[in-house]
């Protein structure tokens, strides 16, 4: 059996959370089925940090990010959110809670009959009374920080993949969110579109002092954005590290996962 | 899959379904907020079926006065024609037909667009952007085939009229004006307080129920779907399957409700 190698305290305790701490994962058990993919998940993300999970496929990191903002619920164990433990959350309060956290897809998940301005501006038109004048100035200032000012009126079918996470995380912004939870942003790119994105995370958490929670493949992901990174294995935190000691680290599993070369 | 696995999986849609229309009738009252969405389905549903409806509708008027042309013909009473293709379009053929087509051509496309929505996480993110999915995409639709069906259901009956009409005259030889007087007549009730006889209202009633019962079952299929482009394909046939046999289901209680309760 090996060790684990973290930071996050093997035991945590259930209960109400501190303030610092905006996400806690306490032996979170999650079953599809027959399949285990969450086995005793422990983990903690701090206020103002950025987390990476890394882990091979299937090992349940988009699991826990959906946990994290309530698109599952647990079999057992806790999850706490901001505050809320998203097992007892009202529909009010997640809802709430959601309009808190930005959420970026795989893929950008755009709604594929609205062009650009429209996907961005969707939260505030549904959810709040603001005049569309203000929405627009509000998508134009959001498109500018994600450096797409110019595809204002292209429909999602119309731009690159690159462009459809930048649109997405446009989207995932335009509410001022707190927490910002980014599944994969940089599968499907090239190196250079896949760089850029990560500086634009790192300059959005810098930035807006938002907590984030990344799940990435890519080593290069992990020396631009993290603040500390965990590997999952089989449900489960097995390495939960700094940047720098965690590309260092001899742990066994990490050295399987990443191979010889880190790079 | 056992019997009684198969038995839950089914109770299951069935209350999904179900669910789903309380909510949209709960949804009901953000209509106003939603005509523009309700405007785009309208024109969807009515754009894409309009000319199916017609050219089915024209042919199957055309087997009506046939088939029973030749029968009344044995007797003498070819003359009785326009009344008997009236009225089995109006009552039945109508708003089957309409029914039908829409399932396949227009209940399909909803299953396979909101499957492709559910299958590429827009569903997870419309509900992460704490957006009301039944509001936003689910009512629309219900109410935009409820409305439509009738409507398409009276180009349905007016065509599958003169379809007989043309059979009546070039193979039965009625006359043309003996064939659309008798058949006017067969869709009057000039006493009545509504002008048109239960067969003409009753189908249009049939039709809006049909058009209901269609986006409900094709909205859950698609809302349900699982799996990628496989999952998409099941749901938008099952959409198609269930929704036809809904449709037949209901067509037999309905006639029940109308013609002999």
């Amino acid at each position: 059996m090996e060790r684990p190698a973290t930071r996050t305290p093997d035991v945590l305790p259930s209960g109400p959370v501190p303030e610092d701490v905006i996400v806690r994962f306490v032996d979170v058990h999650k079953a599809f089925g027959k399949k285990q993919v969450l086995t005793g998940l422990t983990l903690d993300a701090m206020r103002g940090e950025t987390l990476v999970l890394m882990g091979p496929s299937g090992t349940g990191k988009s699991v826990t990010l959906r946990h994290a903002i309530g698109l599952m619920r647990q079999d057992s164990g806790d999850v706490w959110v901001s505050g809320h433990d998203m097992s007892r959350i009202k529909p009010a309060e997640l809802s709430e809670l959601r309009k808190h956290t930005g959420y970026l897809f795989q893929e950008g998940a755009l709604i594929n009959w609205l062009n650009v301005a429209d996907n961005v501006a969707l939260p505030l038109i549904e959810n709040s009374d603001l005049p569309r004048d203000e929405i627009d100035d509000r998508v134009r200032e959001k498109l500018k920080l994600v450096h797409l000012p110019e595809v204002w009126h292209e429909m999602p079918g119309e731009i690159s993949g690159g462009m459809k996470k930048r649109v997405g995380l446009a989207r995932a912004l335009i509410t001022e969110p707190k927490v910002i939870l980014y599944d994969e942003p940089n599968a499907g790119l090239d190196p250079e579109i896949s760089q850029s994105i990560n500086e634009l995370i790192a300059e959005i958490a810098d930035g807006l002092g938002v907590t984030s929670l990344v799940i990435t493949h890519m080593v290069s992901c992990v020396r631009t954005v993290a603040d500390r990174v965990v590997l999952l294995d089989e449900g489960k935190v097995v390495v939960d590290l700094p940047p720098d000691e965690f590309l260092a680290s001899d742990h066994p599993r990490l050295v399987r996962f990443l191979g010889t070369d880190p790079d | 899959m056992t019997f009684l696995s198969g038995l839950l999986a089914f109770a299951d849609q069935v209350g999904y379904q179900v669910r789903l229309f309380f909510l949209v009738l709960h949804r009901l009252p953000h209509l106003l907020k939603r005509r523009a969405q309700l405007a785009s389905q309208l024109y969807g549903a009515g754009n894409k079926v309009l000319h199916v409806v017609v050219l089915v509708s024209f042919v199957m008027g055309m087997v009506i006065s046939l088939q029973t042309g030749l029968v009344l013909a044995e007797y003498g009473q070819q003359d009785q024609i326009g009344i008997v293709v009236a009225i089995t379009m109006a009552r039945e053929m109508g708003p089957f037909i309409t029914a039908v087509i829409l399932a396949a051509t227009v209940g399909s496309a909803l299953a396979a667009e909101l499957g492709t929505m559910a299958v590429s996480d827009e569903l997870a993110a419309l509900e992460v952007l704490s957006v009301d999915r039944t509001s936003y995409l689910t009512m629309p639709r219900v109410v935009a085939m409820t409305i439509m069906a009738p409507i398409l259901t009276i180009f349905a009956d007016a065509i599958g009229v003169i379809g007989g009409g043309f059979v009546a005259r070039s193979q039965l030889g009625v006359g043309r004006v003996l064939y659309y007087d008798s058949a006017i007549e067969a869709l009057q009730a000039p006493a009545a307080l509504i002008a048109l006889p239960k067969d003409v209202y009753g189908g249009l009633f049939k039709a809006a129920i049909f058009g209901c019962i269609i986006a409900v079952i094709s909205c859950s299929s698609g809302l349900r779907a699982r799996g990628g482009a496989l999952g998409v394909g099941n749901a938008t046939r099952s959409a198609v399957r269930d929704s036809i046999i809904a449709i037949i289901i209901t067509n037999y209680f309905l006639s029940w409700l109308f013609y002999q309760a």
